[in-house]
């Protein structure tokens, strides 16, 4: 081989690594990103069975119902529309009821929301930005500065 | 004093525009007198900052709740400890703290940079000063952390009770220094390219900021990592968040930037591209700068932000990304290009190192910004986390890591693959016996674990053997090779100690990834429950009180083969009244490498409580690995400065050549 033929193989080589690396980039984003969704929005959604959603909103009021050991079952609700959600695990230290949450999970065959985790960010008004931002679209809660 | 403090701010905003103008115009007039201004004004904008941290930082100490920023994050009965780190715990401080360590840099050069060329040392400082105002304005006029709040409230907020821990009082100051300290390289880069003259004297002297910046910057990461770990709770050591990225992108691309620093001090190759790489770095920590400060992000960094500052941000964020690219676009075809060199080769696979971690960070750059792209784009908000950077980082990085110890046993120009294959066939051998023990001992272990395992210990024979190789370890008597070995050059360490850190983190990963056992159950007192072969007997919860928090303590005793107690553990359940804020308290118990890890959940009210077990097997390694990479930083930095500081000292001595592997 030629210099110059050598260089084109070098060359070569580093863009199939590169078109190699962004097409998994972008196969990537498109399976393993997850949407959040509000408990009103998911009426519209098409989701497929088995597809992970996040899904955000208040702890409802009332509706934390403990359940053999560490089984607990609580409604998401955006005070419109309410979701049942099921969930094994320890509960984060700001889960309350009246306070928001991000769940991730698939939906069961029952409707019901079967979370693998459940999120209070660390946010003082117990609020995680997600749901802060859709419930003040909905005008349902308003940031209070203390 | 507060008010001197924000006077000596306003003092260091006035200097800092006069050492972006007077050094640069000096420069470029060739008169010595505009140039010499550069290094007694940066000196003394240091001393103003220095004086107005201070000023906080006794606001602190004294619970001065006069001080609006004092007011929102202390409280008159937190620890003294958590008083002074309260200081950079908050918006306002942290970028006081970000500005501190920017003008102590700047000073370094001022007083270290007495071996650089004139002009280049007066255009450094002056593009220091550029980053210095642009900081101090954002300061002074969104973020004043001196405003008075009349009339005084008694009492004050507390600082979030996550924040108040001894992780906190190190992290935020280790990762400034590794951010801000690419300023420098930065500054180096874009005066290059106002000068128009670049050679590998630059490289030398852009080194050791790089490597400083670089070994300050991995022990930050490294210690929020930890913190995260223990603090949280989660029992995670990494999550993907995008504020934990907003750190990596830098590392990753610091890291690309020291190696190819290496080709162009060593061959002089590679100088647009190291130019390019230095302004990227700092670039990628101006954007995690902004993600975090920003408040686009939701997390622990993100204290109440409000929009102006995002938009001030962001403007500095096109300025110094855009201005310097820019430049670099105007400029960098007029630089001469390097000598040449064969693809396989020690430059060779130094080019691969960069082509594979300048692509992992930008896997990294698109699945950080990807959602907030979106959400900008479409009001749809979706969120990338561990999935998406196991598909995408993943396969980039591990091949990587696969080729790591073939790179400093090649030749430079030229270098013989199969002649550094057949060199490395005992590590490769030790590689292969650990996949296989791992296979046949290890119950349920994964092809993919012991892969795993297999290249951990691939990283850390291979660098063992570049040690060997070069010291002559087999080839020549046991007290010619050891007089070899003390005689390397601290580079050589250097490479061989990150390269076997890398090598660690990998093994610790691995193994609490692949075989950590997990266990949530609910206890009463006096039951006992098997984790990964050992015992545990929960005593019961015990309420105490602690400074300015209460906190109810579950004790755990871990019980010895002959059923008898052999250690206590304790995790707590805290809450912080002054700011209504529960917190968990992980209960850790290290055994040599591996933790077992203990987070409590809900109590009855018959005492029982929900608990969470974790067996971490080699936990540890996971951050050994980088106080490897910052002994091997460290010591590279040694032999650095032994060339940079001493020139005529070496020439004197004449240059320590030691049996390279050729």
């Amino acid at each position: 081989m030629t210099r110059k033929q050598k260089r084109l193989s070098v060359i070569a080589g580093a863009l199939a690594f590169l078109g190699a690396a962004t097409a998994l980039t972008f196969y990537a984003l498109g399976q393993k990103a997850s949407y959040f969704y509000m408990p009103g929005d998911l009426q519209a959604a098409t989701l497929e069975s088995g597809q992970r959603i996040r899904l955000g909103g208040l702890v409802e009021n009332g509706s934390i119902i403990r359940g053999q050991g560490t089984e607990v079952a609580f409604g998401v609700t955006d005070s419109q529309e309410t979701v049942k959600v099921r969930y094994t695990g320890l509960l984060p230290d700001l889960f309350r009821e009246g306070q928001g949450v991000i769940t991730e999970g698939t939906f069961g065959p029952d409707g019901v929301f079967v979370a693998d985790s459940v999120l209070a960010k660390h946010d003082e008004n117990y609020m995680p930005k997600e749901v802060a931002d859709s419930l003040k679209e909905k005008g349902v809660w308003q940031e209070t500065k203390q | 004093m507060v008010e001197i403090g924000h006077f000596a701010l306003i003092l260091a905003l006035v200097l800092s525009v006069v050492q972006s103008i007077v050094p640069m115009v000096g420069a470029r007039t060739g008169d010595a007198r505009l140039m010499a201004v550069g290094g007694p004004v940066a000196v003394t904008a240091l001393a103003l900052i220095a004086l107005s941290f201070t000023a906080l930082t006794m606001a602190y100490v004294l619970s001065d709740f006069s001080v609006v920023n004092v007011w929102e994050n202390s409280h008159s009965l937190k620890p003294m400890l958590f008083k002074i780190t309260g200081t950079w715990g908050n918006h306002e401080g942290s970028m006081l703290l970000w500005i501190l360590i920017l003008s102590f840099f700047s000073a370094m050069v001022a007083l270290f940079g007495g071996n650089l060329p004139a002009t280049l040392r007066a255009n450094v400082l002056a593009v220091q000063g550029w980053i210095a105002t642009a900081f101090l304005l954002f300061i002074v006029i969104t973020s004043n952390p001196f405003t008075r709040l009349i009339p005084a409230p008694i009492e004050g907020r507390d600082l979030n009770p996550i924040l108040q821990d001894i992780g906190l009082a190190v992290h935020p100051p280790l990762l400034y220094l590794g951010y801000v300290g690419f300023s420098v390289c930065f500054s180096f880069a874009v005066a290059a390219l106002i000068e128009g003259r670049i050679d590998a004297a630059w490289a030398r002297w852009v080194r050791p900021w790089t490597l400083a910046a670089w070994v300050f910057l991995t022990g930050g990461i490294a210690m929020g990592s930890y913190w995260a770990y223990y603090e949280l709770g989660w029992g995670g050591f990494w999550f993907w968040d995008p504020v934990e990225n907003a750190s990596f992108m830098p590392w990753l691309a610091g890291t690309a930037l020291l190696h190819s620093a290496i080709v162009m001090e060593k061959r002089s190759a590679l100088k647009i591209w190291t130019l390019l790489l230095a302004i990227l770095t700092f670039s990628l920590s101006l954007l995690g700068t902004f993600l975090v400060r920003s408040g686009v992000l939701t997390s622990v960094h993100a204290f109440a932000s409000d929009p102006s500052r995002g938009v001030f941000i962001l403007a500095i964020l096109t300025f110094f990304i855009g201005g310097s690219l820019t430049l670099f676009a105007l400029r960098a075809s007029s630089l001469t290009a390097g000598g040449l060199f064969h693809p396989i080769s020690r430059e060779g696979s130094l080019v691969l190192n960069n082509l594979f971690l300048t692509t992992a960070t930008a896997t990294v750059l698109i699945g950080t910004l990807y959602p907030l792209v979106v959400e900008a784009v479409s009001a749809e908000k979706i969120s990338v986390g561990e999935p998406f950077f196991n598909l995408t980082f993943g396969p980039v990085m591990l091949p990587l890591l696969a080729i790591v110890p073939f790179g400093p046993l090649l030749a430079w120009k030229r270098g013989d693959v199969f002649a550094v294959a057949q060199r490395l066939m005992f590590a490769f051998g030790g590689a292969l016996l650990v996949v296989l023990a791992t296979l046949l001992f290890i119950d349920g272990a994964s092809v993919f674990a012991a892969l795993g395992a297999g290249l951990g210990t691939w990283l850390v024979l291979g660098a063992l053997t570049d040690l060997a190789l070069k010291s002559g370890i087999g080839s020549v008597t046991s007290a010619v090779a050891l007089r070899r070995f003390i005689g390397l050059p601290r580079s050589v360490f250097g490479t061989a100690l990150a390269h076997l850190g890398l090598g660690l983190t990998l093994i610790g990963i691995v193994g609490v990834v692949a075989f950590q056992s997990e266990e949530i159950l609910v206890m009463k007192p006096g039951q006992t429950v098997e984790i990964a072969g050992k015992s545990l007997r929960f005593e019961g919860l015990q309420p105490t009180r602690g400074p300015n928090y209460t906190e109810d303590q579950g004790r755990f005793w871990l019980l010895g083969a002959d059923g008898k107690p052999v250690a206590q553990i304790v995790s707590a359940k805290r809450f912080y009244p002054a700011r209504q804020f529960p917190t968990t308290e992980a209960g850790i118990k290290t055994m040599w490498l591996s933790q077992l890890y203990i987070s409590l959940g809900d109590s009855t009210p018959e005492g029982a409580v929900v608990v969470r077990l974790w067996w971490k097997p080699l936990v540890l390694l996971i951050w050994l690995g980088p106080l490897f990479m910052m002994a091997g930083g460290f010591v590279s930095l040694m032999d650095r400065r032994l060339r940079v500081g001493a020139p005529a000292r070496r020439k004197s001595a004449g240059p320590v050549k030691v049996g390279v592997a050729s």
